[in-house]
C-alpha cells in the first residue's frame, strides 16, 4: 500500500549535499512530493523536510539510503509520530471586480491574507496543511488561477504532553 | 611546517601507508606529480588510460585489502575515471581517487579541461570532496581513507583545483577521526545474535549463502569455523569466492544465473538462509518472487540498507561479518543434526555436477581453465578476469583457496576490467603468479596497459579464451535470439556477407601475438588441444616474464548450467 510520509533529515550544511540527496531520489527512482531544506539552530546543520511516497518497503528503503549519505546526520520518519507540519502557499487569481468579496471571503475562511492587489491580480497567501492548502486551492481556482508557488511541507514534532 | 598542497597529499598518502600509486599526469595535478617526483617512498605506476589506473588501483586493492589510490587530472582524465570508480563502487572496493580541477576562480566557467566531476560521479561513489581551500585538505584526505575503508568500502573522490596545490599552509595531520555523520556499526547486537542462533538450531534445512562482505571484513576464518562447526552448508557469490576452499565438503560453489544447479537447488528448497554479506543481486536470485520461498533469512550485513532491499528477512542483523560471526560461533559446540538434508544436496552434486563436453578436435575454455588448475597447484596464484563467458568459466572451473585469490567486476561486470585489475594486482603482489583470464572482446577495452607491463616489467600473465566472439552475448543470441548473432562477431567486417556462413572468417584479429610483440611482450598462440598443457607450462612455469597467451577455443561453446534472465534459479537450462 502506498503511503504519503513525512521526513525530516539533518544534514551537514555543505555545499552539494542537497544535489546528494535530491539525486539519490532521482538515482533510485523514488517518488518525491515536495523537498525543503533550510538552516537550524546549529549552522553548520540544515534540516530537510521530504513528502515521499511509497509503500512500506521503498519507504524503508529511502530512509536507509538517506542514512548512507555519508552527510546525513539524522533521519526521522514523522508518519509514526505526531508532527505539527505547515506549507506556505503564494496563488494569484484573476480579480473581476465582482468576484472580489467572494475573494476576500473565502480567503478569510481559510485565514489567509491577501498579501497584493493590482490592477488585473490579487494574491494570497496561506499558510496552512497541504490538505487544507489543496481544499483553498480548489475553492479559488472557479476565480481563475494564474500562478501558484508552493513552499513544501516543513514539520516538527510535537512534544510529549 | 609551511607545505604547498601538492606537498601535503603526499605526506598525507604516507601517513596512511600508501606505498604506491596509479597516476596520470595532466594540466591541473602537475604540481603534484612535480611533488610525486623527488619522492622516494611512494612509487607512481603510469598507466596509459586513467580506467587502465583506476582499475589498477582496485586490482591492487582487492588483491591487498588496502585502499587503492588512483590520481588524474581535470576533465577528460577525470571522466576517464568514471567507468573504474562505478566498478569498485558496485563491488564495494575501498579506493581513494585524487582528481585535479580547474582553478577555484574559474570553476563554473566551463574552462579549459574542466568536468563537474563530484557532480557527475556522486551516484558511483561513497562519498566525494571538492576542496576548495587548502587548510582543509589534510583532514579531507583523513576522511576520505577512513570513509573508504570503514564500514562497508567503497569508492572516494577528492577533487583538487590546480591553486590548491601550490597554496601553502602548516601541515598537521589528524590522528584520529570522529564523523558525527558516518559510524558504522560493528558488533552485531546480542539480542539478534541470540535470535539467530536459535532460528539456526531449529532449521532442518539451512544453507549459508556468503558474499563479498566476507572478504571485505577479513572473515574467511570465522566462516570456515562456522561451516565446521555447525555442520551447514555453504554457497558463496561470485564476489565471495575464495572465502571457502574449493574442496571443502560442505561447499556448493556459488548459485544464480551460471551457478551450480546444486547450490541453486539447495537455496530454494531450504528452510533458512544465513546470508552473510551478499546483498541478493538479481543475477544470484533470479525471479525474485519465487526465491526461497520455504525459506526463513538471517541478513548478516554491516550495511542497513542491503537488508530488506530485495528479499523481506525475517532477522537482521547488522554488524561486521567478523565480528557476528565470531559471536555467533560461541553458541555452537555440536553440529546440527542435519544428514537427510546433507544427503539430499550430495545427491544434487552427484547427479548435477559442473561439466563440459571435452572433444579432441578443438579446445574447450574449461579445459584450459583446468590445465591452469594442474600447472598452478602449490604456487601463490592470483586470479583475475575479464567479464563474459571466459568470466563464468574461471569461476565455475577455478580451484580457489583463499579469500583475494580470484578478482573480477561482479556488480558492474565491466569488460576491461579484468587486465588492468591483474596489473595492479602483479604490483601489490610481486611474488605472485598473476594470471588474468581474458576475452577476446574485453581485453582489448584496455590492451594499451601493455604498455605499463612491459614499463613496470611485470611478470604478469594473459590468457585470452578467444572465440572470436563477444561471447556471453553471442550465447544469448543463441539461445533466446534466434542465432541472430547481431554485433557479436569481433572477425566481422564489411566483406562478410549479410548471412554468415561463418567460414571464410578472418583469423586471429586482432592477431594478439603481433600486438604483444610490439609492445614488448611474449606472445603465444595455442591452437591445438595437445598444446596447451606444454605451452601453458614454457608461458607461465618457465617463462619468468610477462606472457599474452592467445589460446583459440571452441568457438559456440556455452555457459553451462543457465538460468534465462529473470527465472526462478531451479529453472535451468544444461545443453552440452
Ligand atoms: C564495458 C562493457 N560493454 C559491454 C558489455 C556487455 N557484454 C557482456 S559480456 C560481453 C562479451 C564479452 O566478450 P569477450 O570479452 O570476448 O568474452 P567472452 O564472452 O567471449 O568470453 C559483452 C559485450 C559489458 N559487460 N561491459
Ligand atoms: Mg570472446
Amino acid at each position: 500500500m502506498k503511503n504519503v510520509h513525512i521526513i525530516s533529515v539533518w544534514v551537514e550544511n555543505k555545499a552539494g549535499v542537497l544535489s546528494k540527496v535530491s539525486g539519490l531520489f532521482a538515482s533510485r527512482g523514488y517518488n518525491i512530493l515536495s523537498l525543503s531544506v533550510g538552516e537550524t539552530e546549529d549552522p553548520e546543520v540544515s534540516r530537510m523536510t521530504i513528502v515521499v511516497e511509497g509503500d512500506d518497503k521503498i519507504i524503508e528503503q529511502v530512509k536507509k539510503q538517506l542514512n548512507k549519505l555519508i552527510d546525513t546526520i539524522k533521519v526521522i520518519d514523522f508518519t509514526k509520530k505526531s508532527c505539527i507540519n505547515k506549507e506556505l502557499c503564494y496563488v494569484k487569481l484573476n480579480m473581476k471586480t465582482k468576484e472580489k468579496s467572494d475573494i476576500i471571503m473565502t480567503s478569510q475562511i481559510f485565514g489567509a491574507k491577501i498579501v497584493d492587489i493590482g490592477k488585473k491580480t490579487i494574491t494570497i497567501e496561506i499558510v496552512d496543511t497541504d490538505k487544507r492548502v489543496n481544499e483553498f486551492l480548489k475553492l479559488v481556482s472557479d476565480f481563475g488561477i494564474i500562478e501558484i508557488a508552493r513552499s513544501g511541507i516543513v514539520a516538527i514534532a510535537e512534544d510529549e504532553k | 611546517m609551511l607545505l604547498n598542497g601538492a606537498q601535503i597529499v603526499i605526506e598525507c598518502l604516507k601517513k596512511e601507508s600508501v606505498d604506491t600509486i596509479f597516476g596520470y599526469p595532466g594540466g591541473s595535478v602537475i604540481t603534484l606529480f612535480d611533488a610525486l617526483f623527488s619522492e622516494k617512498d611512494i612509487r607512481v605506476i603510469v598507466p596509459r588510460h586513467e580506467q587502465g589506473g583506476g582499475h589498477e588501483a582496485d586490482g591492487y586493492a582487492r588483491s591487498t585489502g588496502k585502499v587503492g589510490v588512483v590520481v588524474a587530472t581535470s576533465g577528460p582524465g577525470a571522466t576517464n575515471l568514471v567507468t573504474a570508480i562505478a566498478t569498485a563502487y558496485m563491488d564495494s572496493i575501498p579506493l581513494v581517487a585524487i582528481t585535479g580541477q580547474v582553478r577555484t576562480n574559474l570553476i563554473g566557467t566551463d574552462a579549459f579541461q574542466e568536468a563537474d566531476i563530484t557532480g557527475i560521479t556522486y551516484p558511483i561513489t561513497k562519498h566525494n570532496y571538492l576542496v576548495k581551500d587548502v587548510k582543509k585538505l589534510a583532514r579531507t584526505i583523513k576522511e576520505a581513507f577512513y570513509i573508504a575503508s570503514h564500514g562497508r568500502p567503497g569508492p572516494v573522490l577528492i577533487d583538487i583545483p590546480s591553486n590548491v596545490f601550490n597554496e601553502k599552509t602548516e601541515f598537521e595531520y589528524p590522528e584520529t577521526i570522529k564523523l558525527r555523520s558516518y559510524n558504522p556499526t560493528y558488533q552485531g547486537n546480542p539480542k539478534q545474535i541470540e535470535k539467530a542462533v536459535k532460528m539456526i538450531k531449529e532449521s532442518k534445512r539451512p544453507v549459508i549463502l556468503a558474499g563479498g562482505g566476507v572478504i571485505a571484513s577479513g572473515a574467511s576464518d570465522e566462516l570456515r569455523e562456522f561451516v565446521k562447526r555447525t555442520g551447514i552448508p555453504v554457497t558463496t557469490t561470485l564476489m565471495g569466492l575464495g572465502a571457502i576452499r574449493h574442496d571443502d565438503p560442505l561447499y556448493l560453489g556459488w548459485p544464480g544465473m551460471h551457478g551450480t544447479v546444486y547450490a541453486n537447488y539447495t537455496l530454494m528448497e531450504s528452510d533458512l538462509i544465513v546470508c552473510i554479506g551478499a546483498r541478493f543481486d538479481d543475477r544470484v536470485t533470479g525471479k525474485t518472487d519465487e526465491f526461497a520461498k520455504k525459506a526463513r533469512i538471517i541478513h548478516i550485513d554491516i550495511d542497513p540498507s542491503s537488508i530488506g532491499k530485495i528479499i523481506d528477512t525475517d532477522l537482521p542483523v547488522v554488524g561486521d561479518a567478523k565480528n557476528v560471526l565470531a559471536e555467533l560461533n560461541k553458541h555452537f559446540n555440536e553440529k546440527l543434526d542435519l544428514e537427510t538434508w546433507i544427503n539430499q544436496i550430495d545427491s544434487w552434486k552427484k547427479n548435477y555436477p559442473l561439466k563440459y563436453k571435452d572433444d579432441n578436435i578443438t579446445i574447450k575454455p574449461q579445459y584450459v581453465v583446468e590445465v591452469v588448475n594442474e600447472l598452478t597447484k602449490g604456487i601463490n596464484t592470483i586470479f583475475t578476469t575479464e567479464v563474459g563467458q571466459n568470466q563464468m568459466w574461471a569461476a565455475q572451473f577455478l580451484k580457489l583457496e583463499r579469500p583475494r585469490q580470484f578478482l573480477t567486476s561482479g556488480g558492474l561486470g565491466t569488460m576491461g576490467f579484468g587486465f588492468p585489475a591483474g596489473i595492479g594486482a602483479q604490483v601489490a603482489n610481486p611474488d605472485a603468479t598473476v594470471i588474468v583470464f581474458a576475452g577476446d572482446g574485453s581485453l582489448q577495452m584496455n590492451i594499451q596497459e601493455m604498455a605499463t607491463v612491459k614499463n613496470y616489467n611485470l611478470p604478469l600473465k594473459v590468457i585470452i579464451l578467444n572465440n572470436s566472439y563477444l561471447g556471453m552475448v553471442r550465447q544469448w543470441q543463441e539461445l533466446f535470439y534466434d542465432k541472430r548473432y547481431s554485433g557479436v562477431c569481433l572477425s566481422r567486417d564489411i566483406t562478410c556477407p549479410k548471412e554468415c556462413k561463418g567460414k571464410e572468417c578472418k583469423k586471429y584479429w586482432p592477431d594478439f601475438v603481433k600486438v604483444a610483440e610490439a609492445y614488448g611482450l611474449k606472445g603465444y598462440r595455442i591452437t591445438n588441444k595437445k598444446d596447451v598443457e606444454r605451452i601453458l607450462r614454457e608461458a607461465i612455469i618457465e617463462n619468468k616474464e610477462a606472457a599474452i597467451i592467445d589460446v583459440i577455443i571452441s568457438k559456440e561453446e556455452n555457459v553451462m548450467p543457465m538460468v534465462p534472465a529473470g527465472h526462478p534459479i531451479n529453472n535451468i537450462i544444461e545443453r552440452y
